[in-house]
């Protein structure tokens, strides 16, 4: 079973099983308009819900990436640091950031589904 | 102070704008396509850029006007021909820039283009050095649009006829539907282009045939992004009050004659600056890999010490990768020199490198 689940800073987390898989948001993408570089977290490293685990820069600024939940970093995605543009042309599948083992399954439940999320997302940016 | 529009408002909305608050005014920095495919369309085709906000100070007046501005710039303008232009800085006593400007020979006097965030400023400097004895307009009933790119000389000239005959850095009066236009070859992204002034209420029908034609609205940040790659100094960031012309590298733009002479406003600092040389020095840095270096960011040597900062860095989306320029101390300052540069509290190596990072040739007559 797989549940996608949305944070205010604009990731998508995936659990299946225990490994969460994380990214950033459509909405997160066109805000920072063309990505050109991406930094992710150490395989290995942990991080702490609400923390920083990775860096997108586009061509005027940069953003930290933030994790929605805690974990153990056990994969992180090359092909995005080899090519950031593919973070804007498929962010919410293929360029995936990190997978996490989680620590704490209960983190999920503050975070919001899709509904909510969009209408947060149209909220925010108005 | 509420910002002003430009009179390309409607068409920035009606191209899907993304606009920013720039030296009071709402500016675009991007439309839908987005920065990079902007920047990359300019390159190969044909951008237009609303620079309306640059300051068009026209001064009235003859040999009195050459001599007292010759006082005033470090430039032989006895020398320069009529419709010729000269890229230079309004420097204070001490050589520091105040702002850097393209100053063109016009019938009558003189045509400077000057930076949004300066012009005010410059005005008031300008008319109390030159004792108000002139007749000066900063024209704020003129618009200015820049058309950059290997397509803008055909398709300008579909529309102005003639002006793909002008050198580089050379300009003339043209007509559209009855009105005067002033018309350059220049512009600041490294390309073969135009700059425009055109009467406020003709500029949107004026770039709206442009469009037509096959050109495309580019916003400030693919402008950033250009003038970076080609190595342009962008005011506020890599020039300001505490930085010399000499110390910015631009000796180029100061004429031999003139230094010789040196009775301009700042010229014997420049003239010990020249003979003594200068602490830092503007260079071009690129760093390895992909990391974006931005403004601020510390630069240090192999020994870890603080040998200078970064002024602007991006990602050069024609160069694909990092660009950046900064001033360091001038021991280090040769070519290939490798430096450190402190991002995120990480350093990340990076070299010093000759400018520009792309380099396309103008077309004729560029000197």
């Amino acid at each position: 079973m797989s549940d996608v689940k949305y944070s205010k800073e604009h990731e998508w987390i995936k659990l299946e099983g225990d490994i969460a898989t994380i990214g950033i948001t459509k909405h997160a993408t066109e805000m920072l308009g063309d990505i050109v570089f991406a930094e992710l977290p150490e395989k290995g490293s942990s991080v702490e819900k609400d923390g920083t685990a990775g860096v997108v820069e586009s061509t005027k600024a940069a953003s930290d990436v933030y994790t929605p939940v805690s974990g153990e970093v056990v994969d992180t995605n090359q092909a995005i640091v080899d090519d950031p543009s593919k973070i804007n042309q498929d962010p919410e599948n293929s360029a995936w950031f990190f997978k996490l083992k989680i620590k704490d399954p209960s983190e999920m439940d503050t975070l919001m589904n899709r509904d909510d999320y969009d209408k947060f997302a149209k909220e925010t940016s108005a | 102070m509420e910002t002003k529009k430009t009179s390309l408002y409607q068409l920035h909305k009606d191209c899907k704008a993304k606009f920013v608050e720039f030296a009071g005014y709402q500016m675009p920095i991007q439309y839908s396509e987005g920065i990079v495919e902007e920047h990359k369309f300019t390159r190969n085709h044909s951008g237009i850029f609303d620079v309306s906000h640059m300051g068009q100070l026209f001064i009235y007046g003859s040999e009195d006007l050459i001599k007292d501005l010759e006082k005033i710039f470090p430039l032989n303008l006895k020398n320069l021909k009529l419709n010729h232009s000269k890229y230079s800085f309004l420097m204070d006593k001490d050589a520091g820039i105040q702002d850097d400007l393209i100053i063109t020979k016009i019938e009558g006097g003189f045509l400077i283009i000057l930076n949004a965030a300066c012009k005010d400023n410059d005005f008031k400097i300008l008319k109390d050095l030159l004792n108000e004895k002139y007749k000066m307009v900063l024209d704020r009933d003129r618009s200015l649009i820049a058309i950059q790119g290997p397509k803008s000389s055909q398709i300008l000239n579909e529309v102005i006829d003639g002006v793909k005959d002008l050198n580089f850095m050379s300009g003339n009066w043209f007509s559209f539907v009855n009105q005067k236009l002033y018309i350059t070859r220049s512009g600041y992204t490294g390309e073969d282009g135009f700059e425009i002034s055109i009467p406020n209420s003709f500029a949107d029908e004026l770039t709206r045939e442009l469009i037509n034609k096959g050109s495309k609205l580019v916003g400030l940040g693919a402008r950033d992004t250009l003038r970076l790659e080609a190595g342009l100094c962008l005011y506020g960031h890599d020039l300001d009050k505490d930085k010399t012309p000499v110390e910015a590298n631009l000796k180029w733009a100061i004429s031999k004659e003139r230094i010789s002479k040196g009775d301009f406003i700042g010229s014997d600092i420049i003239i010990k600056q020249l003979n003594d040389g200068v602490s830092k020095i503007r260079v071009g840095i690129k760093p390895e890999g992909r990391i974006i270096a931005r403004e601020k960011t510390k630069i240090f040597n192999q020994s870890d010490v603080h040998i200078g900062e970064i002024t602007s860095g991006t990602f050069g989306p024609s160069v694909n990768g990092p660009v950046a320029m900064g001033y360091v101390e001038n021991e280090f300052s040769k070519k290939n020199t490798k430096v450190f540069l402190e991002v995120r509290g990480k350093k990340h190596a990076a070299s010093i490198c000759s400018l520009p990072f792309y380099k396309k040739s103008y077309v004729k007559g560029a000197s």
